[in-house]
């Protein structure tokens, strides 16, 4: 039979096992700090360099035209259908109360505020920022990179700047885009099908959807531009391993680029928000 | 123990006590002191994983020193930031084991890269008639010049690589294991392709980095032996045959075997 444990023995095992756990989760806690770190190092030196000499402005209209002129029609298509289902949607729950007429600014809000931005970043991080992490890693283990090095040409200012400054400058065009195909998508339903009035439909989108509620969803648009492109970028940059490697760093590039659009639009609403109350400016009473 | 040589000689790089770890506790380069000459062919030995590639990447600057002293071409590399030592890279050409092609650029466009980052005043005829002429020097045959990497052969890799590499006339040509994987006809092609490219271009210092000894005693004026992160010898092939050291004496046995 096993003999009892004394007292003092049992607080040592407790004692340790609480070490154990606060040294794991500082580690963690550590890990996290590091690699934020290194990220915004590698961010911050990416960005200044596109304006360092020379300057690769080739380099940012063919990845400007990858990403923009490439995504248009998936954009279109999903836009289109957004905009078509969240007007049904709106249309269904706003027909119990008798306040049809308020479907279109609804959904304007919600397209232009929202969806626009975040559908715009999820679909063009998964197409634009997946190819990014896949080509740049393709690059890493295949020694390219090192071959630039070699040669004197800074990597980073040659092929992830322009990514990085493209994805920032396209990603609002392209929900500009969205938004514009979204709510013809919400036109054609409520107007067409729906037989909703149309004077009405655009009367009150015009009077509750303004012009900073379309600007706020560009500048979300950037930002989600940003934020994808360098994790994507520097997913690929950072690639070990071979072919596996490259599989791993385009899905957790794509991965971890959708996770933080959905995450930061939330603190980006909230601190666009804080900006208006603060700035007093005017939201049309939204 | 590692010899001086050769002497008198002008020196292209010298390493002084260099170190290197990763971890603060295991050093890959235990304190290397090498001297390389200028002109001449010297060929970096070792068994896997003994710090040859990453002593290249010290040479290169891709990697910064614990402790220790690298000079190369009477510049200390240590002393340098990245713009300087962008710069500086200027001076070397280097193949890579599986020639690192842009797999999205033809073998021209391959070659006209480094120019046109480089020699960007130079007139655009200018840049073309210089890169075809480096590939004509490396043998590759002008029906492939508009060819990408994946339609070449490895050995026309490498010749476009090495186009490549010389593109800016180097002061220095590195080759890094130049003839891994290839078969016996296309490892005499590449090691004749690596004499007759230095005998080519007189005053440029070519380093060869290969664990094949055969290679190293057909190419090489000069050969350094390394072992355990440290320089085990240095000298011609003749003190590598002639030396009593049980490492190079059995790793000598096997280059000649396989020779």
């Amino acid at each position: 039979m096993e003999k009892a444990l004394s007292y003092s023995q049992i607080r040592d095992k407790v004692n340790r096992a609480i070490d154990g756990a606060a040294l794991f989760i500082w580690k963690q806690i550590e890990a996290v700090i590091l690699a934020t770190g290194e990220v915004m190092t590698f961010a911050t030196f990416s960005v200044r360099a596109f304006f360092s000499r020379p300057l690769r402005l080739d380099e940012l209209v063919t990845h400007m035209e990858f990403i923009g002129n490439k995504s248009i029609f998936i954009i279109a298509l999903t836009g289109f259908f957004t905009g078509a289902a969240l007007s049904y949607q709106i249309y269904l729950g706003f027909k119990l109360v008798n306040a049809t007429s308020l479907v279109g600014p609804t959904v304007g809000l919600g397209i232009t505020r929202e969806l626009g931005p975040v559908l715009t970043g999820l679909i063009v991080a998964a197409r634009a920022g997946g190819a990014m992490a896949a080509r740049l890693g393709t690059m890493r283990v295949s020694e390219q990179i090192d071959a630039l090095e070699v040669m004197g040409v800074e990597p980073r200012q040659y092929l992830v700047s322009p990514r990085i400054v493209a994805s920032v400058l396209t990603m609002p065009l392209l929900t500009g885009i969205f938004d514009f195909v979204a709510m013809a998508g919400s036109w054609l339903l409520c107007i067409q099908v729906l037989e909703m009035d149309e004077a009405a439909f655009f009367d009150r989108t015009q009077l509750w959807l303004q012009p900073s509620h379309i600007n706020e969803g560009l500048f979300k648009a950037a930002v989600f531009g940003l934020f994808f492109s360098i994790v994507c970028t520097h997913r690929g940059f950072t690639t070990t391993g071979g072919a596996a490697g490259v599989g791993n760093s385009t899905n957790r590039g794509v991965v971890l680029s959708m996770v933080l659009i959905i995450v930061s639009d939330f603190f980006l609403t909230s601190m666009i928000n804080f900006f208006y109350a603060v700035t007093g400016m005017n939201t049309g009473g939204m | 123990m590692a010899m001086e040589y050769p002497l008198g000689a002008e020196k292209a790089i010298e390493i002084r006590d260099l170190k290197k770890s990763f971890d603060a506790k295991d050093y890959v380069l235990n304190g290397i002191d090498l001297a390389i000459p200028k002109g001449k062919i010297t060929v970096i030995i070792g068994f896997s994983g003994t710090g040859k590639s990453v002593l290249l990447k010290h040479i290169l600057g891709l990697l910064k020193p614990t402790s220790g002293e690298i000079r190369v071409l009477g510049r200390n590399l240590s002393e340098m930031d990245v713009a300087e030592l962008t710069e500086f890279r200027q001076h070397y050409g280097m193949l890579f084991q599986y020639a690192a092609l842009f797999d999205d650029m033809s073998a021209l466009e391959n070659v006209l890269f480094p120019l046109r980052e480089h020699r960007r005043s130079m007139p655009k005829a200018e840049m073309r008639r210089i890169a075809m002429e480096r590939l004509k020097q490396s043998g590759l045959d002008e029906k492939h010049y508009h060819k990408l990497p994946s339609e070449l052969s490895g050995g026309m890799r490498k010749r476009v690589g090495l186009a490549r590499a010389l593109a800016l006339d180097p002061d220095l040509m590195i080759y890094d294991e130049p003839t891994t994987g290839l078969d016996p006809v296309l490892t005499e092609m590449v090691d004749n392709l690596i004499v007759s490219t230095h005998n080519l271009r007189q005053g440029t210092t070519s380093i060869v980095v290969s664990h094949d000894l055969y290679a190293a005693f057909r190419i090489g004026d000069y050969i350094a032996m390394l072992n355990a992160g440290k320089v085990l010898l240095t000298g011609t092939p003749q003190d590598f045959l002639n030396s009593d050291i049980e490492l190079v004496k059995k790793f000598v046995s096997k280059g000649v075997h396989k020779a």
